[in-house]
């Protein structure tokens, strides 16, 4: 972790290749190669729906993944109960983890190699689906909180990329979110592939900076993409902007 | 205090919950004007109270509502995308972009209380990762939040003075 400057898979390339995933095996593909490129022990994606019923994918060991079912932690894991219905963020050290119940449910699952700190983003699918995207490590508080500090907000895209990759795969989903952008948008990010800097942009198009920053947000998740540039690279090779 | 509370968890705060619906009901019908429904207990409620928001809520010393707002993700279902979109072309979705609705003041609160939502607001951005908020504002309410240093600026407008509704970004 913390230094991550080795030549491993840019996130980019491995949010291009989860969009092009038609499998489960897509989606563990991706947090095996997130784990790698940022160097942490553990990336796990865990559905929940509102019947109960769990699937998930990761880099737990599968003895861990067997015994959680097998003794029904999703009944006791306070990173569920924590999250459940949530949609913000949340640093395991901020759940409640005093009952006896949650501490042994801990020293259970450190014993089988998960990490000591967590970070989990809830999502809330259509439907009443639930899902959590975990990032999980072995280390001490500060170089924890360094560290999801700086990687929050991309940890939340990456999240729900995961979870739309998750939901294409349900029998009888809703249709996807159009990935068009919209004729702002297309202005916008036309004007960004040509070199233009926000502040050009907005005045370009009679808009203030703010608002631009939030045409640029919308379309940057439409487009799967981490950052401006990665969502103008995007829209240029989906052929949405012709520059 | 500063108080978040998720909708689930209002069952926790009976006074909070029910004197923040009840000065809802107070600004927006009986102050504003809005069209909104007030049920019998003279709470002010919409169908996206149901959604499970999180509310950033003051509570006076006596556990009473000083203000409060709503933030619901716009991954879901939102205000702005579906009964503003006109102001907006298309629909605002990005787990980074939440709506702050139902920006509410206790009738006679103090400076403060707008002061420490905003300081709430700020919150959020910085430990939840969010980048923006968007919200629809009428024209009274953007004249009280630039009072308070809170930029609202508007992406679309519809309707003319004090009816004006703005759809736009909250900077804090």
């Amino acid at each position: 972790m913390l230094s991550a400057r080795t030549a491993t898979k840019p996130v980019e390339l491995i949010l291009e290749e989860l969009e092009k995933a038609d499998g489960l095996e897509g989606l563990q593909t991706a947090t095996e190669a997130l784990c790698e490129h940022y160097k942490i022990d553990h990336v796990i994606y865990h559905w929940v729906d509102s019947a109960g019923e769990q699937y998930g994918c990761g880099t737990y060991s599968d003895t861990w993944r067997h015994r959680y079912l097998e003794l029904n932690y999703l009944r006791i894991d306070p990173v569920i109960i924590g999250c459940f219905q949530r949609f913000h963020p949340v640093d395991w050290k901020r759940l409640d983890w005093s009952s006896k119940a949650a501490r042994a449910f801990q020293a259970d699952a450190i014993s089988h190699g998960v990490g000591n700190q967590g970070f989990s983003v809830p999502i809330r699918g259509p439907n009443g689906q639930f899902a959590l995207f975990t990032v999980n490590h072995s280390c001490d508080d500060d170089a924890w909180a360094n560290w999801t500090d700086a990687q929050r907000r991309d940890l939340i895209l990456i999240a729900h990329y995961f979870n739309q990759k998750a939901l294409e795969f349900e029998p009888d989903r809703t249709p996807e979110q159009s990935r068009d952008l919209s004729p702002r948008e297309i202005d916008a990010m036309t004007l960004l592939a040509m070199g233009y800097s926000r502040a050009q942009v907005a005045d370009t198009l009679s808009i203030s900076e703010h608002t631009l920053r939030v045409y640029i947000e919308r379309a940057r998740f439409k487009l799967g993409a981490l950052n401006t540039t990665h969502a103008v690279a995007r829209a240029m090779s989906l052929g949405l902007i012709v520059v | 205090m500063l108080r978040y509370v998720y909708a689930s968890d209002l069952n926790d705060f009976p006074k909070l919950a029910r004197t923040m619906f009840r000065d809802r009901a107070d600004q927006f019908k009986t102050r504003l004007g809005w069209d909104v429904s007030v049920d019998p207990e003279g709470y002010e409620r919409d169908e996206y109270d149901d959604l499970n928001p999180l509310y950033v809520i003051w509570e006076e010393p006596d556990g009473s509502h000083g203000g409060s707002m709503r933030f619901l993700p716009t991954t879901g279902r939102t205000m702005v995308n579906e009964h503003f979109s006109d102001l907006i072309s298309g629909p605002i979705k990005s787990p980074l972009i939440w709506e702050c609705t139902r920006f509410c003041l206790t009738s006679g609160a103090g400076g403060h209380v707008a002061a420490a939502l905003m300081l709430g607001g700020g919150e959020i951005m910085q430990n939840f990762g969010v980048e923006h908020f968007v919200g629809v504002f009428d024209a009274r309410m953007v004249r009280m939040l630039s009072h308070d240093r809170v930029v609202a600026r508007g992406a679309g407008q519809r309707g003319r003075g004090a009816r004006t509704d703005q759809c736009g970004t909250l900077a804090f």
